[in-house]
């Protein structure tokens, strides 16, 4: 087993639209790699973190580039926590149910899976909102 | 800049679209373009080609599962080929496998096509 001790945090704060999505990633390999984290675990973490930020852009800011998305990365041993932070409109995609992935395809549905696919690839989500009208969602990652 | 590519070509009845790069929500609607101009054509027999996608994420699936009944109501399908381990994991998260074909090479995928005229 390699020495797990790594500890460091970082930042990045990007406008609210898709065409930051492939620097948003970037920015998560980066940090990952920091950490000695597998590939496979890597490749996890970065879906998760495009499927916020993607819901970010949809849900909270509804597809306007101006809203910010801040992001922010914590290593402390072999934890990697990902925090993302909106001040757009009031979101909750807990409240919604977990599809029925079957009936989803039946329906043609296709919201909702980015939230089912963030729950199957971390270890922790957790929805939160936070004074002065902002969304916060915590994503943790075990390594 | 999401380095993303599509492009369709046909070998004989059947049309294949090749995908590159990143597929996800700021490059999906390219591939939706693609499937448009397919349906638009009257073209329904469809193999997608993942040789060169090192990513997707649910927008893009979502994609597929966008266009999926219009083609089958026309006698078509949407098969999928040639995928990369991780691309395929994610697919098999959203229980594609039930619901798609996927094969290991385009050959293939077009060979079942051709089988059933």
């Amino acid at each position: 087993m390699a020495d797990k001790k790594h500890k460091f945090e970082k930042e990045l704060v990007v406008k609210s639209s898709t065409d930051n999505l492939s620097s948003i990633r970037d920015f998560i390999r980066n940090l990952a790699d920091n950490a000695e984290i597998s590939s496979e675990t890597t490749g996890k973490i970065i879906l998760a973190v495009d499927e916020a930020c993607t819901n970010v852009v949809k849900h909270a800011y509804k597809y306007s580039p101006e809203g910010e998305i801040k992001i922010k990365v914590k290593v402390a041993g072999n934890k990697f926590t990902i925090t993302i932070i909106d001040e757009g409109a009031y979101f909750n995609p807990e409240q919604v149910p977990e599809p029925d992935i079957k009936e989803y395809h039946k329906q043609r549905r296709v919201g909702g899976l980015g939230m089912f696919l963030m729950k199957k690839l971390m270890d922790e989500v957790t929805y939160t909102s936070l004074p002065k009208r902002k969304n916060q969602v915590v994503m943790v990652k075990y390594f | 800049m999401a380095d993303f590519d599509v492009n369709v070509r046909g070998v004989g009845s059947v049309n294949i679209i090749d995908l590159k790069g990143y597929l996800d929500a700021h490059t999906a609607p390219d591939l939706e373009n693609a499937f448009n101009g397919l349906i638009e054509d009257q073209k329904f027999k469809v193999v997608v080609n993942f040789d060169d996608l090192n990513y997707i994420s649910s927008a893009g699936l979502g994609v597929f599962m966008a266009y999926v009944e219009t083609i089958r109501e026309n006698k078509g399908d949407i098969k999928f080929s040639n995928m990369k381990e991780n691309v395929y994991n994610i697919f098999d998260l959203l229980g594609f496998p039930m619901l798609y074909e996927f094969y290991p090479e385009e050959n293939d995928a077009i060979k079942k096509f051709d089988e059933l005229g």
